[in-house]
């Protein structure tokens, strides 16, 4: 197999997760990973250094079509940007010290964490007659969203537990080149009460700076190869893009169940082939 | 009922984020492909090693070898540029916040975003 077939293949698969993270809403890089390191015998630091780069292109896409809808908070996505971006930097700081063996079992468990929280459903408390948060008043944070009824009023809760929360999640992008955006939707959604739909646009718009707060010690490391990272990262944002446009609807809750088993599968998979050594 | 609304940030500033984002992966994707279709015009050929980390071989055995990878080191390059074009669309998202942030006159999200800019740049150039 010559760099052409290589590089076609990875492009081609790359498409399949893209658009598969795309479905499940997971995010683009969530399967490349898995797929680089288990089919391919990739290296796992290559294989997340190629990822952190997709994830960039997808969640920077999706992040656009949000916050020119609205759904974006910008002043709770840049207050928990500092959190994101400092839990990344010892993420990516851990990635050379921790052996690829440990970095492939704790990418297992994300998985499978990930895939239990893809598949639960999700219901917005209208939170607007709530008594304010003092700490998230002060921070200006409760905003509106668009819904079919026109603009709605919420109310955030619990600032200091959702920071703490997204310094893990930049911590687990940082380790292990991926969005995290499931943690993240956690912290927003389950900690701070916020609706979910502007949970999910607001991880898009904070999933970038995230993994670029990576991505400077990952290129120094030399995790970034540019000829691997070219078909993974073209064919993730081609593959996220062919997802979001042809399932504008949320996937029915069969669907969700069949995909989140899929990524359970691969997380088991990673964490049985992390355990016994063949990363 | 009184909504809170407070927190909403001027729709203009909205747009031209999601445009600054837009156009920011749109053209990172385009330099990256260009590089691509360079470099595998070029190296096409070769065998990948991805098993295990180490350094770029280079091969210099005959002339047309150097003139081939110089070709080839120039798509590298090309795709290089286009990942780092990348890397920058979020970190240049941070800087137009900040400038959104002074606009309207909210000295706190200057200095939250101010924070986060320096955390990017500290990391990219540390």
């Amino acid at each position: 197999m010559n760099v052409l077939e290589f590089s076609l293949i990875v492009f081609t698969c790359s498409i399949a997760a893209g658009f598969l993270g795309s479905l499940t809403g997971l995010g683009g890089g969530f399967l490349v990973t898995p797929v680089l390191t288990l089919l391919f015998g990739v290296d796992i630091r290559y294989a997340i250094g190629a990822s952190l780069i997709s994830v960039i292109a997808t969640s920077s896409g999706a992040a656009a079509a949000y916050v020119k809808e609205g759904f974006t908070n910008l002043r709770v996505g840049m207050l928990l940007e500092i959190a994101t971006s400092l839990g990344a930097v010892v993420g990516a700081s851990l990635v050379s010290v921790l052996p690829g063996r440990a970095i492939a079992v704790v990418f297992g468990l994300v998985l499978m964490q990930s895939a239990w929280i893809s598949s639960r459903r999700h219901a917005d408390p209208d939170t607007s007659n709530m008594p304010p948060d003092r700490l998230a008043a002060r921070l200006q944070l409760d905003s509106t969203y668009p819904t079919a009824q026109g603009l709605r009023g919420y109310r955030v809760s619990n600032v200091p537990a959702g920071f703490g929360l997204m310094w893990i999640a930049g911590l687990l992008s940082g380790l292990l080149g991926i969005g995290s955006g499931a943690v993240k939707v956690l912290a927003m959604d389950q900690a701070m009460h916020i609706p979910f739909k502007v949970s999910t646009a607001t991880s898009n718009f904070m999933i970038g700076v995230t993994a670029a707060a990576s991505a400077g010690i990952y290129f120094r490391a030399g995790y970034v190869d540019p000829e691997l990272a070219m078909p993974v990262m073209l064919g993730v944002a081609l593959g996220a893009l062919m997802g979001a446009r042809l399932l504008f609807r949320t996937p029915t809750a069969r669907l969700r169940l069949l995909f989140g088993a899929i990524v359970a599968l691969v997380g088991l998979e990673m964490i049985y082939h992390g355990v016994v050594g063949r990363v | 009922m009184s909504q809170p609304v407070r927190g909403a940030v001027d729709p203009r500033v909205q747009q031209a984020i999601g445009n600054l984002l837009r156009t920011g992966v749109v053209v990172a994707a385009l330099v990256t492909l260009i590089g691509a279709v360079i470099y595998l015009l070029h190296h096409g050929q070769a065998l990948p090693s991805y098993r295990h980390f180490h350094a770029q071989p280079s091969d210099l055995r005959h002339p047309g070898g150097i003139v081939q990878d110089a070709l080839a080191e120039h798509g590298r390059g090309i795709i290089q540029l286009g990942l780092i074009l990348l890397v920058a669309t979020p970190v240049s998202r941070v800087a137009v916040t900040v400038i959104a942030f002074a606009l309207e006159r909210d000295r706190a999200y200057v200095v939250i975003a101010l924070i986060v800019l320096a955390l990017l740049l500290g990391s990219l150039f540390g």
